[in-house]
């Protein structure tokens, strides 16, 4: 299908500033949306409340507002510029959420403004638990376990049915207050009791935990003919519960057989058309139990996401680039690929190396913060790496923190020195470390290199700290091959 | 144990066996899926090659019992970067490399495939040698030279069945994707003869899953005793080697052109093709993995495919006027589908049926069940 000429002008909504959680990669994205419009002809009216971005500068966008992104700020805009449609998928949750509150408030309908990339019943039935939930029953897909209950009767019920541990998630609390993870009955009566009282309108989602289980993800494009394309997967190094953004996370899937991957795909493009999101990226996260392989759905961003930045630079695939296109009309077949320019956009990368991700954390400028990693991401930062083996990539990635170390040890700054540890001193450590594994936190990578030196097996760590015992295994090749070397003299 | 490849250009690299301690020559190819070793090793396909995967980390999730595409593993080698002998899936039974022992299959790691990879794409595919015996580098490039071409060979008279045998298993695993919903008329299943020139299984399974009873026949079962048997339809398998050296199946799939609905995969679309008065030529290094872009040129969506195949069909040596071209790929324009403008005839060249890869074209076996329906269909 050729660009649509309908439209003549299109607004681009900025994620404004930089907090942990939403950083540089929505300017990659936005940046690549300006460029990749104007290119097609379309005048570009752009707003971002940070100057300190790429997207702002003037050559990038026709018209560049730098206001604060709210409605009221957008609305103003909308009235003096008075654009065909609004692209939102490219300025992260912020961009999303400013997308719907002008489309709830009446005011796209009274400028005719039409929403391109993601429709507003499509972000609705992402965003809002229930209504996802709805969906993913309709075609067949499992998600999480559990509704929303009012009483302790009800919570109770749902807790007979569904089996410890539990998770309570109060509604409408701010960041999620009042909720957690209960472990026993105890827990949950105290927890449930909390919730009500934490919600305004004693609302409580209670739902099946699944932490501890395999997390996934998958990258994936549609265009207006309804073709879509997986462009990347990914496998986190750390289970459920800790946030992707505070995950290491790798690329392609390591421990999938075909079988189970294609069930995932055959998901996520289900997935994709159900909730409607015509054009554009879309990221899906799964879950997936090491025990016997149940696949649950945990979420979806309709938008391009943290992950997308990362599935373009691991795969040369440029997600921000061809949704702006797909947007405005094309199909996949008639955009070319970056990379071969020849064979069009409209297939699967393959890659013959692995890709990992490590996050980086800056604990120390936030005096008095809880390091736990958990569902609220954290890190403020991370290194990409790319190698023939998982642990080349690993290693490469762990160096370019940019935190004074060289990989997984061996660069002598060890918080241990395992290896001239006096033999009474063993136990001590071990049991430091041990412990310290139990709670996912910031580089326990490095803690899991002590545990190695320590004697630990990868069964043991695997069950203190449910990381796939591959992944493990790959961390104990690196340690082995550092004893051999410490072995031989110059 | 020290292993080494050795090619017909010269270049030998030295690695690490795996596998069996052994000798054997063949093809050198090589596969892009990222998933899916075993599916891609126990595919008669492969026989006669030697199979380099370029995602260089095999082995992370073991091998099964259920992710087989017959009762072994068929490749003549097996090339990888990096080998892990620990694996990690709730399904694995084994390690891939006790797997590959037991089978006698030879294979080694730790040598730079992308650097073969890039040496086939640049030269064609190469005849090759993989041994644990003999590591000398003049002895083993000689028998690398020494050893057939894939030219005019017919490879699926070597891994068809002896006999005819039925079949009506179908996948019971969790993964198994549900038909398009087509119910068999009043209960009885569609009778289908399936010609085995090197048969994937997963191909015997979506049919049997479909309402299909199967007789699955040698490669050179004659055409006048499929059509005494009164089949629903005929299928024509995917399989090895040079279609034009199948002369016996080309002549045969000519006399049943017209009797009965007929569909093909792979060697059996190429074999279908020369029956229909098409020609068939070797590419230069093949199309194989599980992310190829093909174009539905009736419907204009694209399908990605999985795909294994060293020979293809001309499109312009089909007859136009008699053949439609249905499908084609979108990373080198070559044929992927045709079908007859008259008779109940059609054919892909990829793989529907996956294992491994997608399943953007299952709709392909519900279209093969309409075909037979409408057969059957009382005339108005």
């Amino acid at each position: 299908m050729p660009k649509r000429t309908d439209i003549k002008s299109i607004l681009i909504i900025g994620s404004g500033p930089i907090v942990i959680g939403q950083a540089c990669e929505f300017d990659y994205s936005g940046t690549q949306a300006c460029k990749v419009l104007r290119e097609e002809g379309y005048r570009v009216i752009l707003i971002n409340s940070n100057p300190a971005t790429i997207m702002t500068d003037p050559e990038l966008a026709d018209a560049t507002y730098v206001e604060p992104i709210t409605p009221a700020v957008v609305e103003k805009i909308l009235e003096k510029e008075r654009p065909d449609a609004i692209l939102p998928t490219m300025g992260g949750q912020t961009a999303l959420n400013i997308a719907v509150a002008l489309a709830d408030s009446g005011v796209l309908e009274k400028y005719g403004i039409e929403l391109i990339g993601a429709k507003l019943e499509a972000i609705k039935k992402a965003e809002d638990r229930e209504l996802f939930q709805d969906a993913m029953n309709q075609i067949g897909l499992e998600s999480p376990r559990g509704r929303f209950i009012h009483t302790m009767e009800e919570a109770l019920e749902v807790a007979e049915e569904i089996g410890l541990p539990i998770i309570i998630r109060p509604s409408f609390t701010l960041g999620g207050t009042g909720g957690g993870t209960a472990y026993n009955l105890h827990e949950f009566r105290e927890k449930v009791e909390h919730g009500l009282t934490s919600s305004p309108i004693r609302q409580v989602l209670v739902e099946e935990s699944v932490i501890g289980w395999k997390e996934y993800e998958l990258e994936v494009m549609r265009d207006l003919r309804d073709n879509v394309v997986i462009i990347c997967s990914i496998e986190n190094f750390d289970p459920m519960g800790v946030h992707t953004g505070d995950s290491i996370t790798v690329a392609p899937a390591q421990t999938l057989t075909d079988k189970e991957y294609q069930v995932m795909r055959d998901a996520a493009i289900k997935i994709i058309r159900q909730i409607g999101v015509e054009t554009g990226g879309s990221n899906i996260q799964f879950a997936i139990n090491p025990v016997d392989g149940r696949m649950i759905v945990i979420e979806m961003n309709p938008r391009v996401s943290r992950s997308s930045a990362l599935a373009s630079k691991a795969t040369g695939f440029p997600i921000a680039k061809i949704a702006a296109k797909l947007a405005v009309g094309y199909t996949l077949d008639e955009i070319p690929n970056d990379i071969t320019k020849e064979t069009p956009a409209s297939f699967e990368p393959t890659i013959d190396y692995c890709v990992v991700k490590i996050p980086r954390w800056d604990f120390e400028k936030f005096k008095g913060v809880d390091d736990t990693l958990g569902v609220q991401m954290k890190s403020v930062g991370e290194a990409m790496a790319i190698g023939r083996t998982f642990k080349e990539a690993f290693q490469k990635a762990l160096r370019s923190l940019e935190q004074g170390r060289f990989g997984l040890g061996a660069d002598g700054k060890d918080v241990f020195d395992i290896r001239n540890l006096p033999e009474g001193k063993r136990d001590e450590i071990k049991k430091k470390v041990m412990d310290r594994l139990k709670m996912p936190k910031p580089n326990n990578v490095f803690y899991m290199r002590y545990a190695f030196q320590l004697g630990v097996s990868i069964d043991e760590l695997f069950r203190v700290t449910k990381v796939d015992p591959w992944f493990l295994y790959n961390i104990k090749q690196i340690v082995d091959c550092e004893e051999e070397l410490y072995g031989y003299t110059v | 144990m020290v292993a080494k490849l050795a090619l017909e250009n010269g270049t030998v690299f030295t690695g690490e066996s795996f596998g069996a301690s052994a000798e054997v020559t063949g093809e050198v190819v090589f596969n892009t899926s990222m998933t899916g070793y075993q599916e891609i090793l126990s595919d008669p396909s492969y026989a006669g090659q030697i199979v380099t995967m370029t995602y260089p980390l095999i082995g992370n999730y073991g091998v099964n019992l259920e992710d087989l595409e017959s009762t072994k593993p068929q490749v003549a080698g097996f090339i990888v970067k990096e080998y892990f002998d620990f694996y990690s899936n709730f399904r694995a039974t084994s390690s891939l490399g006790d797997w590959l022992k037991a089978h006698n299959i030879v294979a080694l790691q730790g040598i730079d495939t992308r650097m073969l990879t890039k040496m086939i794409r640049t030269v064609g595919a190469l005849r090759g040698v993989i041994s644990t015996a003999d590591l000398d580098d003049a002895s083993l490039i000689d028998k690398a030279l020494r050893s057939p071409s894939m030219n005019g060979l017919d490879l699926a008279k070597v891994v068809t069945t002896g006999k005819t045998y039925e079949w009506d298993a179908i996948d019971k695993t969790p993964f198994a994707l549900k038909p398009i919903g087509r119910a068999k008329k009043d209960g009885r299943p569609w009778f289908v003869v399936v010609y085995d020139y090197g048969v994937k299984q997963n191909i015997l399974r979506r049919l049997a899953l479909y309402g299909c009873k199967l007789l699955v026949v040698p490669a050179s079962f004659p055409a006048e005793k499929v059509l005494e048997l009164q089949p629903d339809g005929i299928f024509l398998s995917n399989g090895p080697g040079d279609p034009s050296a199948v002369r016996y199946g080309i002549e045969n799939i000519k006399k049943l052109l017209g009797k009965k609905p007929i569909f093909g995969i792979c060697l059996g679309h190429q074999l279908l093709a020369l029956a229909l008065g098409g020609k068939t030529f070797k590419l230069k290094f093949g199309h194989r993995g599980a992310n190829h872009p093909v174009k539905n040129l009736r419907t204009k969506k694209i399908e990605i495919t999985s795909q294994n195949h060293g020979f293809a069909v001309d499109s312009d040596s089909l007859n136009s006027m008699l053949i439609e071209i249905t499908h084609v790929n979108l990373n080198d324009g070559t044929n992927e589908g045709l079908r007859h403008k008259e008779l109940p005839v059609f054919s892909v060249q990829y793989h529907p049926e996956a294992s491994p890869g997608p399943h953007d074209s299952e709709y392909l076996f519900d279209e093969f069940i309409s075909m037979i329906e409408q057969e059957h269909a009382p005339a108005v």
